[in-house]
């Protein structure tokens, strides 16, 4: 055995791959790209037992043709590369579909091992599949793991230190009923106990032909009969590199014919081994008569979104209060013990009102994340998310874009990192530029803190109502730049991409992965408290407390007064004409929390999202001249400003474009100027 | 006729995919193609369909079904 083995990770989009390939290499990635074009390679090392394995992960493909990049990449791979072993990962919940790809890869005739991921979903869905009969049918190992609870992935990895041998007796036991019983079999030599897919007596003999010819030619040759099969496909680059004569045997394409054949084998097996499938797809139907009817579709996708804010502000809003004991705790506690070891007041000043401040002011705001995040989870889990896609396709039409483009929009409203990666799945890249550039507008949770600390500070009982806005506000400032670009492109002949999606089947979300989902948000939001928050508010305390004659006494002296400053003769027209707000702003594309953070520094108040915090607030920013209008004013520029500085990372790195990112970040910053002006000076006049 | 003109609830036979080769493409490696059983589970307003093929459901834009040509199933 080789001292280290290449292992090659193909699937389906979406069929956990990516997860598996992750619980084994964890953070130590090498991520490059694939030779001539831009798809990452993804690499990874790991260490199982004695053996040294080299993990790359592919790119998801439906099938092995040449068409598409990702196909024509992934068969390259496998062909010429020297993989040693296949992990073909499938899921489990939709085999029928993710077996199609299965079977084009045993052809191949490199040892293939599949990983039956998502095992979880199948038993919460009540069928059962034949884990016997399933290896036997395909001739080839077949391991159930669970990407996301990292189960069997020791197990997996074992049979692939025992399957790269190819020359491995198959023991294979099926029968192709649906094309004659294997009585019925009669072409010349029997194949059943060789092959995978049989296919019929017509297109075995041919294959056995063309075969035959190959070895002719070249004795040499490995894998005859796969290229034999694509010979008859009429498959172009095989045609190219095999210029065979077939006059005779293949005077036309028999692609059609062996995709059918194909998927009546994958009928055959998915009837023997998948028990109990037909009463939960009979569930499905039922729930999408109602949840996609054609009128009551959109009225009750609005009406949830609706619930989903309106949770996320009232009933986080209703547990806040137990954060905000402990944090006054805390704060006090602290007081105490650095007055107590007679700590100087600077230190105490930087630790209290700078970091305490800072960092304990956003963490007040976890429950409602918390909710927003719980509602997102629950509408991906459940099946719903790619309803979604077909519900508003018609209205995602009228500006250019398909209904898939609104997956990555809805995401949006939880955070632009995933959102903007989320945007992916899109094939047409004018779609996915259109859907990354408008993403941002979508108002993501970090704004939350926002809104929740203005509204509520100015608006009183309509407070929920003034955070609600932010949702609709951007909907439409994104909706209408969408349009806009629609009506540029069409000029120039951009025809509509039409929807393409597949609809996977309900099931009752599982607590457990709804859990993780949420848990690594909540753990991305205290990270994120802990590091850039973090220093952000070291950050601001410092520029805010020292000015270019060393300590300063009053802040606007400090270097922060200076920088913000410089912004206030752009920011007065929107009503945000003050030094304190330019500092926040530019801060706050740190990540967008930090605007809060830094009015809690600013202003030195410690609890800043408690009844009392919010009040003194108040009381400080009215004799400002700042009041609800120019609230408003901040809340609508911070909803469109410049998403963060993370955002604006993986929207240059999914752009793949200079020109494109910094349009992206100027549009957003004009756009956002704008908007907040025009609201102001419409307030002005009206008010 | 063609899947657009599906009547819901009804099985068909599809004849033919009269549509650009990347999402022929697709829809093959679905297993949607000459002589594939459908059956028209929903349609909205604009003309987009829903239907089941080879255990899966697939949604796909009006102009996609007005491509795909079917016959019914008797």
């Amino acid at each position: 055995m080789k001292d280290e083995l290449q292992v090659g990770f193909v699937g389906n989009p979406n069929c956990g791959k990516t997860t598996l390939f992750n619980a084994y290499t964890g953070a130590k990635l090498k991520v490059a790209n694939w030779p001539g074009v831009t798809v990452d390679k993804k690499e990874g090392a790991m260490k199982y037992h004695n053996h040294k394995f080299r993990l790359v992960d592919l790119p998801g493909t439906y099938s092995l043709t040449s068409y598409s990049m990702e196909e024509k990449l992934t068969r390259q791979y496998i062909l010429e590369d020297d993989v040693d072993v296949i992990i073909d990962v499938v899921d489990a919940s939709n085999l029928e579909r993710n077996l199609y790809l299965t079977l084009q890869l045993i052809e191949l005739g490199k040892p293939v091992i599949l990983a039956l991921n998502m095992m979880d979903i199948v038993e919460e869905r009540g069928m059962e599949i034949d884990l016997h009969r399933l290896p036997e049918m395909l001739g080839i190992p077949v391991i159930p793991v669970s990407a996301r609870k990292k189960k069997g992935l020791d197990i997996l990895m074992h049979a692939v230190a025992h399957h790269n041998d190819k020359t491995l007796d198959k023991n294979l036991e099926h029968h192709h009923h649906v094309m004659g019983s294997i009585k019925g079999s009669a072409h010349l030599k029997k194949h059943h106990k060789e092959f995978t897919v049989v296919y019929s007596n017509e297109i075995e003999d041919k294959i056995d032909l063309i075969s035959e010819r190959l070895l002719a030619a070249n004795p040499e040759l490995e894998n005859v009969r796969w290229i034999a099969i694509k010979l008859l496909e009429w498959d172009e680059e095989i045609r190219k590199k095999y210029p065979l004569d077939l006059a005779g045997i293949a005077d036309r394409s028999y692609e059609t014919d062996i995709i059918n054949q194909k998927y009546d084998f994958i009928e055959e097996i998915i009837e023997e081994v998948v028990v109990n499938r037909n009463r939960k797809a009979a569930a499905t139907d039922k729930i999408d008569q109602l949840l996609t009817n054609r009128f009551l579709g959109m009225p009750i996708f609005f009406g949830v979104m609706a619930l989903i804010f309106f949770l996320t502000f009232s009933v986080g809003d209703a547990l806040k209060g137990v954060f905000e004991t402990l944090l006054e705790a805390l704060s006090n506690a602290v007081l105490n013990f650095l007055a107590a070891t007679g700590v100087g007041d600077l230190l105490t000043s930087l630790i209290v009102d700078g970091i305490i401040a800072g960092v304990g002011g956003i963490l007040t705001f976890l429950p409602n994340i918390f909710i927003l995040f719980l509602a997102l989870a629950f509408l991906e889990d459940s099946g719903y998310m790619a309803r979604v896609a077909y519900i508003m396709d018609g209205l995602m039409s009228k500006i250019g874009l398909s209904g898939r483009s609104f997956i990555p929009m809805l995401l949006g409203f939880g955070c632009s990192v995933p959102a903007v990666m989320a945007s992916r799945t899109l094939e047409n890249p004018k779609d996915r530029r259109r859907t990354i550039f408008i993403t941002p507008f979508m108002s993501c949770s970090a704004k939350i803190p926002v809104y929740v600390l203005f509204a509520g500070m100015f608006f009183g009982k309509y407070a929920s109502l003034a955070a609600f806005s932010m949702y609709v506000i951007g909907l439409v400032v994104g909706v209408l730049s969408a349009f806009i670009m629609h009506l540029f492109e069409k000029k120039k002949g951009h025809a509509i991409n039409n929807l393409l999606i597949e609809l996977p089947e309900y099931k009752a979300p599982n607590a457990r992965s709804i859990l993780i989902y949420v848990w690594d948000k909540v753990k991305d939001y205290l990270t994120k408290a802990g590091t850039t928050i973090f220093i952000a508010s070291i950050v601001i305390w410092f520029i805010l407390n020292i000015g270019p004659n060393g300590m300063v006494e009053d802040m606007s002296d400090s270097y922060g007064a200076i920088i913000g400053r410089l912004l206030t003769p752009i920011l007065t027209p929107a009503g945000l004409g003050m030094w304190q707000i330019g500092v926040s702003l530019i801060s706050g594309i740190a990540a967008k929390e930090i605007v809060v953070s830094s009015f809690s520094v600013l202003f030195g108040i410690a609890n800043i999202n408690s009844a009392e915090g919010m009040s003194s607030l108040v009381q400080i920013l009215k004799p400002l001249g700042f009041g609800a209008l120019n609230a408003y004013a901040l809340m609508i520029f911070t909803l469109l400003y410049t998403p963060c500085a993370a955002a604006m990372g993986v929207i240059a790195r999914e752009l793949k474009s200079i020109k494109w990112t910094l349009f992206t970040f100027f549009f957003q910053l004009g756009i956002a100027w704008f908007a907040a002006t025009l609201v102001y000076q419409l307030g002005l006049l009206f008010l | 006729m063609t899947l657009r003109d599906a009547q819901i609830g009804q099985n068909y036979i599809v004849k033919e995919l009269n549509l650009e080769q990347v999402i022929k493409r697709r829809l093959e490696a679905l297993g949607l193609i000459h002589g594939t059983k459908v059956q028209l589970l929903n349609q909205n307003r604009k003309g987009d369909v829903v239907f089941k093929v080879r255990g899966t459901r697939l949604a796909i834009g009006d102009r996609i079904a007005a491509s795909i040509f079917i016959e019914e199933v008797a």
